[in-house]
């Protein structure tokens, strides 16, 4: 460092002067330099390009069908996509995907918060390293899986879940008993809510992790209970990471496909309108899975691509506000 | 309020670690006793279970018996909660709470002991702040957070806090390592000031702060290092910095080592 200073700063102001001694090395160091950079420079472009790319093949792909739709896009429940009069809407859909999300939210941020305050300050230390290992694990489980157990074996359990609230508060609307006993949106949320569960406790735990021992002693010397220390200390310095982590979570549960197709009901046509989180219905994502066979013409594509392209805009919005939070966390913390 | 501290046979562990050994002293009511030493001679350790804060660190534990009026700190009925609202602390870092104001981070242990009442905790706040010498320079922005304070603003804020809950002993770890000399002495005026009303233990690796704000000071040096620390004497500050009883006492309050 010291000994090129000098000579950088000697070949800057006379350029064409002779090479000092010593350039084979020093050239080395350069190439690598370069190279580095280069590869930065160009995975960085890449990722931005390929998120662009999307964007514009979606759009482009959507707006042809969308100027045929004879309905609302935004807020239609119809999905008639062939023939001359092309009627489809995503309103059913959006419905469904942010509901279920929402469910999941209200149950995964919770649990995922307090098992990870569990695992770094309640658990015994000999708990800690196997208690992170059986969440993160939760994590690695296949989406199919899910599904799978979800149908077959969850299914059961949650019913008599659903068959209470509906007795005792089927008279809001959004409890109404709909008859539906397959795949409800509640369902789908609770399943969803396990799925990211991983990730609400993960970054949690390690946001809960790093508040600084001085903050942790602060409160209990002025006698805080273990909990008290929590609501004082950790709490206040990991409410920016539970934030970004359940915004992540939430994008994760928007866009899940394959355990949420096995799951769904789909509502036929014409079935009225509810409220209710009991009632069938499909997601984006499942939607465009479950009709990945008809994607034989431009204009069938093209509405399903539209579908997609909400969703993109859905979660790239969530994705966003999370780094936002991140971001104020980092000059926060300063 | 102030209340005496009787220390008994006193051994401090780490895990298997005997960090102390054998520490037996009396801090009298109302009065400051500075604990000096080299570091890693364990006094800090020793001021930590004054409140039983040693046992928060992983394997801290005590034997022998520390009581405050007689009452013990360590009876196996005894909640370390309850210790630590009567031996208040402050660190050797100042620690407010980052995300809260001036006014909540005073408020804090009262309100951690359910004490909701707007008038009670204005007139707290009030009162400690004066206490801490630091009211004059914050009341105009209470509500601000503490954490845009200077160091030794934060220092006597994390004071004010600490004398909130009305100690009865107030256990202060080299309060005035982080800060510049002018804010030490701020430090030592209060603490002077505050022997009024507390009973006050400080660590300090500062000389001429011992022999300046305390009336006891207790020598604590190790044989070696991996030895556990060990209590050389204790007595009254002028005895110890004038005429030392110990060699190694004189040695290091010359600053001959340590």
């Amino acid at each position: 460092m010291t000994t090129s200073t000098p000579s950088m700063a000697a070949r800057s102001a006379a350029a064409p002067a002779p090479a000092p001694p010593r350039t084979e090395q020093r050239s080395t160091g350069r190439l690598g330099d370069l190279i580095f950079a280069g590869a930065a420079r160009g995975s960085g472009v890449l990722v931005i390009a390929l998120v662009t790319l999307i964007g514009v093949f979606l759009v482009a792909q959507a707006i042809p069908a969308l100027l045929k739709d004879q309905a609302s896009f935004l807020t239609s429940r119809e999905w008639t996509v062939a023939g001359d009069a092309p009627r489809f809407g995503i309103a059913e859909l959006a419905w469904t995907t942010v509901s279920a999300s929402i469910i999941a939210m209200a149950i995964a941020v919770p649990v995922g918060v307090a098992v990870a305050l569990f695992i770094t300050t309640y658990a015994p230390t000999w708990l800690r390293g196997p208690a992170a290992t059986m969440i993160d694990m939760l994590a690695a489980v296949p989406s199919i899986v899910y599904g799978l157990w979800a149908v077959l074996s969850f299914r059961s359990v949650v019913r008599p879940v659903e068959d209470l609230i509906q007795q005792r508060l089927g008279g809001i609307p959004l409890f109404a008993p709909t008859g539906v006993s397959g795949g409800t949106i509640f369902f789908i949320g609770v399943v969803l809510s396990i799925m990211v569960l991983p990730i609400v406790t993960a970054l949690s735990r390690e946001v809960f992790a790093q508040t600084p021992t001085s903050h942790r002693e602060a409160a209990l010397a002025l006698g805080a209970t273990t909990w008290e220390m929590v609501r004082t200390a950790v709490l206040p310095f990991g409410r920016p990471g539970v934030i970004s982590a359940a915004m992540l979570a939430l994008g994760r549960a928007l866009g899940e496909t394959i355990a949420v197709t096995f799951i769904v009901s789909s509502l036929a046509p014409g079935t009225p309108w509810s409220w209710s989180l009991f009632n069938g219905g499909e997601t984006f994502a499942s939607r465009i899975a479950n009709n990945a066979g008809e994607f034989d013409s431009a204009q069938k594509t093209g509405a399903f691509i539209a579908a997609g392209l909400v969703l993109f805009v859905l979660t790239f919005l969530v994705n966003a506000v999370a780094r936002i939070v991140i971001q104020r966390r980092a000059a926060f913390s300063e | 309020m102030a209340k005496r501290i009787d220390v008994e046979h006193l051994d401090v562990y780490y895990g298997d670690f005997l960090a102390v050994h054998d520490v037996t002293m009396t801090v009298p009511a109302r009065s400051v006793t500075a604990l000096i030493g080299p570091s890693g001679c364990g006094k800090s350790t020793v001021l930590r279970s004054l409140n039983r804060m040693h046992e928060v660190t992983r394997g801290g534990r005590v034997e022998g018996s520390i009581r405050l009026d007689g009452v013990d700190l360590y009876a196996p009925d005894m909640d370390p909660v309850l210790v630590r609202r009567m031996v208040g602390m402050v660190f050797q870092r100042p620690n407010p709470f980052p995300t809260m104001s001036i006014y909540d981070n005073v408020a804090a242990g009262l309100r951690l002991n359910g004490v909701k009442d707007k008038a009670t905790l204005d007139g707290v706040v009030e009162q400690s702040l004066k206490g801490a010498n630091l009211w004059t320079e914050v009341k105009d922005r209470l509500r601000k957070p503490g954490a845009g304070l200077s160091g030794g603003q934060q220092q006597r804020l994390c004071i004010a806090r600490a004398i909130a809950v009305q100690p009865q002993v107030l256990l202060m770890d080299e309060p005035c390592s982080a800060l510049d000399p002018i804010s030490t002495l701020a430090i030592e005026d209060l603490i002077t000031e505050l022997k009024a009303a507390y009973t006050i233990v400080i660590v300090t690796h500062n000389m001429q702060q011992a022999a300046r704000v305390s009336d006891q000071t207790a020598f604590f040096n190790l044989a070696a290092t991996g030895k556990p620390g060990e209590l050389i004497e204790v007595g009254p500050t002028s005895t110890i910095f004038s005429n030392p009883g110990v060699k190694a006492t004189e040695d290091y309050i010359e600053g001959r080592f340590g």
